[in-house]
């Protein structure tokens, strides 16, 4: 790579003047939208996790809940297993004992919860085969076996979280296109107030024999080299604060899943040089565009 | 080199120019003189794609200047050596980068030397270093003629060269251009200075040019 030390340094001898103290502005705004980006990066990728995880591992598994007066929930869940045991395409049933429910209740209403004084339903579990079951004719089977046994396959709660998921990702995307947008407009403006700052040395280059291409140049290195800088800022306190949230517990919970995983940290990295080419494109558009009108 | 065939201008009032034409033969030496506001700077403005004109045809190494798209004209640009009546130098750089300034937009190598060679023949090689606002009004016109001729163009335009100098600063500056008239360059020098003028006549062949009431008139002995 010959080509970067050539266009990093300045081989027209700083024919723009420096441009003072608002130069630091793009470099800060880029370093903000950067940041910005990794997060809305983060979203994608977690709420991409999450609905393939809804959608893939509670694919495989469905549950019968049982919910019988107490004399009747034994009998109930043995024609219940019983059922299952004769249904092609599930693979193993099982129901939970005590401390299993117990358990799952736990989160919501405490380790201390008498279980044994609730009137609460059985619960079987049901691990799908690969082929898959018939849901359907379950369903009809159940109801002439038990009358308290409800298939509950998830698709219930888990289709609108699916959805819920995909439309997070979807927003996250946007951001990161908004982002990339905002970005254009901020170093197009920029742009447009350098040329304008340096009018009479524009004039003075064109009067000299320089091409636009020569002065657009000027500026376009300028502005790609300082949204380059700035986003890298950005990205790398970004990835640092993402890095820094607390780790995924053993609830699994979103907001603690929000992070990267694995080669997902190089993702964000591709974020600086997105910007400078957004700036590069943004620069030399704007440039071109305003020195077409001069003289 | 540089012609005008029966070219009208006005920037947006009535004509300041009209029916002028001018054929600028090589190793030619011009003078362009008429009194302050006559359009002088304006004429040369035409000359090398300024400003273009409102009717008429202006021809720049056999290329008709309304046929020339931006970087053609900045092409052009390069081969006519201008010394812009209020000299246009970038004030952020010094004198050397200046001077070298035509090279640098050309993407040229800009050889030290040639541009020493250039300041020590107008006489500012002690100055490379300096600030354009830093300089007399005399060094500035003498740095903007070697920034002129930096490219070896072969037509040079001088608009009021010696206009704020001293009598001996303005000789010395048209020493400068009768060399390089010598050498075969073009020149064209717009002025109102009528001693300048008496002063050239007695060093190499000159025409002079007057403009007078719109018009492009070649003067004659009354000077
Ligand atoms: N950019 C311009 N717009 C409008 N009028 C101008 C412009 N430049 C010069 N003029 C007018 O044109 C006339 C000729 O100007 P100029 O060519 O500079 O004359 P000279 O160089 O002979 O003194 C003047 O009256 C001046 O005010
Ligand atoms: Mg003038």
């Amino acid at each position: 790579m010959n080509l970067l030390p050539a266009f990093l340094t300045e081989p027209q001898g700083g024919v723009v003047p420096p441009s003072g103290p608002t130069a630091w502005l793009t470099t800060a705004t880029a370093a903000a939208m950067a940041f910005l980006a990794v997060f809305a990066l983060a979203l994608s990728i977690a709420s991409g996790r999450l609905a393939d995880r809804w959608a893939s591992a509670l694919d495989r598994s469905a549950t019968v809940r049982i919910s019988a007066p107490e004399g009747q929930m034994d009998l109930q869940t043995a024609a219940v297993l019983e059922v299952l045991a004769t249904t092609p395409g599930i693979a193993s049933a099982r129901a939970l004992d005590q401390s299993e429910q117990q358990k799952l209740l736990e989160p919501w209403f405490g380790p201390d919860l008498p279980l044994g004084d609730l009137p609460l339903p059985q619960l079987v579990e049901i691990t799908e085969g690969p082929e898959g079951y018939d849901r359907q004719s379950l369903r009809l089977r159940l109801t002439g076996e038990a009358p308290g046994a409800v298939l509950d396959d998830h698709t219930r709660w888990r289709a609108p979280l699916a959805d819920a998921a995909a439309r997070l990702r979807a927003l996250a995307y946007t951001c990161v296109l908004l982002i990339g947008g905002a970005m254009a407009a901020m170093i197009t403006l920029a742009t447009r107030a350098a040329l304008a700052a340096n009018a009479q040395v524009i004039k003075v280059l064109r009067l000299v024999g320089a091409k636009d291409t020569f002065i657009a140049r000027a500026f376009v290195r300028r502005f790609t080299l300082r949204a380059a800088a700035g986003a890298a800022l950005g990205t790398a306190f970004g990835m640092e604060a993402i890095y820094l949230l607390p780790a995924q517990d053993a609830a699994g919970g979103f907001l603690t899943g929000l992070g990267f995983q694995g080669a997902g940290w190089l993702l964000p990295l591709l974020l600086p040089p997105l910007a400078a080419l957004v700036a590069f494109i943004a620069t030399r558009t704007a440039a071109m565009a305003n020195l077409r009108r001069l003289p | 080199m540089i012609n005008l065939e029966n070219v009208a201008f006005s920037y947006g009032g009535g004509n300041l120019l009209s029916e002028v034409s001018l054929r600028l033969a090589p190793g030619s030496f011009h003078f362009l003189t008429g009194p302050s506001g006559a359009g002088k700077s304006t004429f040369l403005k035409l000359c090398y794609g300024e400003l273009a004109a409102t009717t008429g045809r202006v021809t720049l190494f056999d290329r008709d200047v309304t046929s020339l798209n931006r970087d053609e004209i900045a092409l052009t640009r390069r081969r006519i050596g201008v010394v812009h009546q209020d000299c246009q130098f970038l004030d952020h750089l010094p004198l050397l980068a200046n001077v070298g300034l035509p090279l640098t937009v050309a993407d040229k190598p800009l050889v030290q030397s040639d541009v020493m060679d250039l300041l020590t023949w107008v006489g500012l090689d002690k100055l490379t270093g300096a600030l354009p606002p830093s300089l007399s009004g005399g060094e500035r016109q003498r740095a903007a003629l070697a920034r002129a001729v930096i490219m070896g163009p072969d037509v040079i335009l001088a608009d009021e060269p010696t206009g704020n100098l001293d009598w001996e600063m303005s000789l010395r500056l048209l020493t400068l251009l009768t060399e390089l008239n010598r050498m075969g360059k073009t020149i064209l020098i717009a002025t109102h200075d009528l001693n300048l003028i008496r002063q050239a006549k007695s060093l190499v062949a000159i025409r002079v040019l007057r403009i007078s009431k719109r018009r492009l008139q070649l003067a004659g002995a009354d000077l």
